[in-house]
């Protein structure tokens, strides 16, 4: 068992981490919750996380490899410092979704899956996010914005380029 | 922040709290929060389940299944700890009432899963959010936690000699997740791919032992039945469709929003005076009634009352109801090509039928969009999507399935007008306006 000496996470991410896996009747229903909580805090799924959690609940880590392909938001390569996800499924698609996509596409530079050479942002047309009443909507890692036009697009962006983003963990 | 709306023909029932500052326990308690949990306490099991099988309510996340129904199924004796897990991993496209529930009444969602547990005689709930609901996350984490601080969940819950625990969980970007039975495999911390039925999870369930799954919404209802009685709750709605339920809808409409109708009520009131109509004074296309899963209606079928069996007879489903509204702009392959696309990416690969038939669906269909198709690729697509029904382990295949079918049937002349080097007409007069612009 990694201890707090060994850990590559926080203090406060094992300790998170140690109780986590209290909370379930089988220790590996926390898997999930600790590879996002791991990803929101090392940038990705590195190796090393993967050991770490793999050990921390008595796993292989070709377990841990294994459920970690399964799930769209885990990632084994580090996306920008904020992840755009453009919404395209059909309600934010039938209010310009798609306009929306393309409109970060020419001010970031960058397309699907890549990251700015500044590391800043990364882009990502992703599936429904459950904002089809407010669309067409986004998320900025996890904080949604909605209602959104070219200009408003842009406006998010320059917030998050000054530090001004919301930032929900 | 999600914008709230309302209109008078809204019986506001789940919905009562939105807006009101709920997520405060303290304000909760003040809006009747915890009183239903205390009466379901004294009353005991065999009473909430009576209630409920009395209030007609069924599933809000899709199927529609009787709930009280549901509930009666899991067997009293058990070896094994039984459980009450509460889907919140809403991803069906076009759905977005869970994350207004989360966000305004997430002590609604706790009270409804002690209830089923004290209904069930589990000591232990679940409650799953899709892992993109970060922010919902932490705001039913804190409810939970103020719970603790109250007393209400733990050890002897209301000096009842009842123990209950609550606890939350986040996926990490899964729609197949949302199915029930891979639910519990992501909850079980594995690949959410689904397992076979029967045994049903009202007898073996998470970790082997009996389970009660049900979406959020229905969770969130559960209360308010207590509260008003089930047969009051079953007047709202429509025979065997008790009550209200939310309704997104999105998409053309001048108003889009969550509102909650009661069940039966016309889906053609809901889009032209509930929703305030078609933006842009355009005309009505089509509408996918229930979520992209739901096959399409036709401007001229939607003269018809929202609940399953109306619904249901009129060639289609009420779904999660997601009303996803398309004016006469929408070129319709397009349209279907972007809802295959989704379940091409979403289909977890577990069965073959549903793999392999999303992928030639979305190949089929996009090289249709593209002018690349000749008149029998229609039929193919209609023949494959057909032989994909009823095929799978879970619904996936069907929900990829049901729909193409359906925009094939109701919409050839549009496949017809791609084909043979043509392309898409939509595309070319957009191509055309831009080029006179």
């Amino acid at each position: 068992m990694a201890t707090e000496k060994n850990t590559i996470f926080s203090p406060e991410l094992a300790a998170r981490f140690d109780k986590l896996v209290t909370l379930y009747p089988v220790r590996r229903s926390a898997l999930v919750p600790m590879l996002l909580y791991a990803q929101d805090e090392v940038g990705y799924i590195s190796k090393a996380v993967i050991a770490e959690v793999a050990e921390r609940l008595g796993l292989r880590e070709n377990d841990v490899e294994s459920v970690l392909s399964y799930y769209s938001m885990l990632r084994t390569k580090p996306a920008g410092k904020y992840n755009v996800q453009v919404c395209t499924n059909i309600s934010c698609m039938l209010r310009d979704g798609y306009g929306i996509l393309e409109h970060c596409k020419k001010r970031l530079g960058i397309g699907h899956k890549e990251v700015t050479p500044d590391g800043l942002f990364s882009l990502e047309e992703v599936e429904c996010i459950g904002a089809c009443c407010w669309a067409p909507a986004i998320q900025v890692n996890y904080d949604f914005y909605d209602e959104l036009t070219p200009e408003k697009m842009d406006q998010v962006l320059d917030d998050y380029r000054a530090g001004r983003g919301k930032g929900t963990v | 922040m999600p914008r709230l709306v309302s209109h008078p023909d809204e019986v506001r029932i789940t919905s009562r709290r939105f807006g009101l500052g709920a997520t405060d326990i303290e304000k909760y308690i003040a809006l009747d929060g915890y009183r239903a949990v205390r009466t379901a306490i004294e009353k005991g099991p065999e009473w909430i389940i009576s209630e409920m099988k009395a209030s007609g309510l069924r599933g809000r996340g899709g199927a529609g299944f009787p709930t009280g129904l549901k509930w009666s199924f899991v067997p009293k004796q058990s070896e094994k700890p039984k459980y009450v897990l509460v889907n919140g991993d809403e991803s069906e496209p076009g759905t977005c009432k869970d994350h207004l529930i989360f966000l305004y009444d997430p002590h609604a969602v706790i009270e409804g899963t002690m209830i089923a547990g004290l209904a069930i005689g589990s000591k232990l709930g679940f409650i799953y959010l899709r892992g993109e609901y970060r922010y919902l996350l932490k705001i039913m984490e804190k409810a939970v936690a103020d719970a603790y601080a109250k007393g209400f969940l733990g050890k002897n819950i209301f000096g009842s000699g009842i123990d209950f625990d609550v606890v939350t969980q986040t996926g990490a970007g899964a729609y197949e997740v949302g199915e029930e039975s891979a639910l519990m495999e992501s909850l079980e911390g594995k690949r959410g791919v689904p397992r076979i039925k029967p045994p049903f999870p009202a007898v073996v369930g998470l970790y082997g032992g009996p389970t009660v799954i049900n979406n959020a919404e229905t969770i969130a209802s559960v209360p308010h039945i207590m509260l008003m009685g089930g047969e009051a709750y079953a007047k709202i709605g429509t025979e065997r469709n008790g009550g209200a339920r939310l309704f997104g809808i999105s998409g053309h409409v001048e108003k889009p929003g969550v509102y909650e109708l009661p069940m039966g009520y016309n889906l053609k009131k809901a889009i032209y005076e509930v929703a305030g109509g078609i933006r842009g004074g355009k005309k009505l296309k089509a509408v996918v009634p229930g979520g992209s899963s739901t096959p399409v209606m036709t401007a001229d079928e939607i003269d018809v009352g929202l609940d399953f069996d109306q619904m249901g007879k009129a060639g289609t489903m009420l779904g999660s109801g997601g009303i996803v509204v398309l004016d006469e702009t929408v070129c319709i392959v397009e349209f279907a090509l972007r809802t295959i696309q989704f379940y091409q990416h979403e289909s977890c690969g577990w069965c073959i039928p549903c793999r392999e038939g999303t992928d030639w669906l979305t190949k089929s269909i996009g090289r249709l969009h593209a002018g690349g198709a000749v008149d029998k690729d229609i039929d193919n697509i209609r023949y494959l999507a057909e032989n994909m029904l009823g095929r799978t382990f879970c619904p996936l295949g069907d929900a990829a399935a049901m729909p193409t079918i359906g925009f094939v049937q109701k919409f050839r002349k549009e496949f017809e007008d791609h084909l043979n080097g043509k392309g898409c007409p939509y595309k070319h007069a957009r191509e055309e306006e831009a080029a006179l612009a």
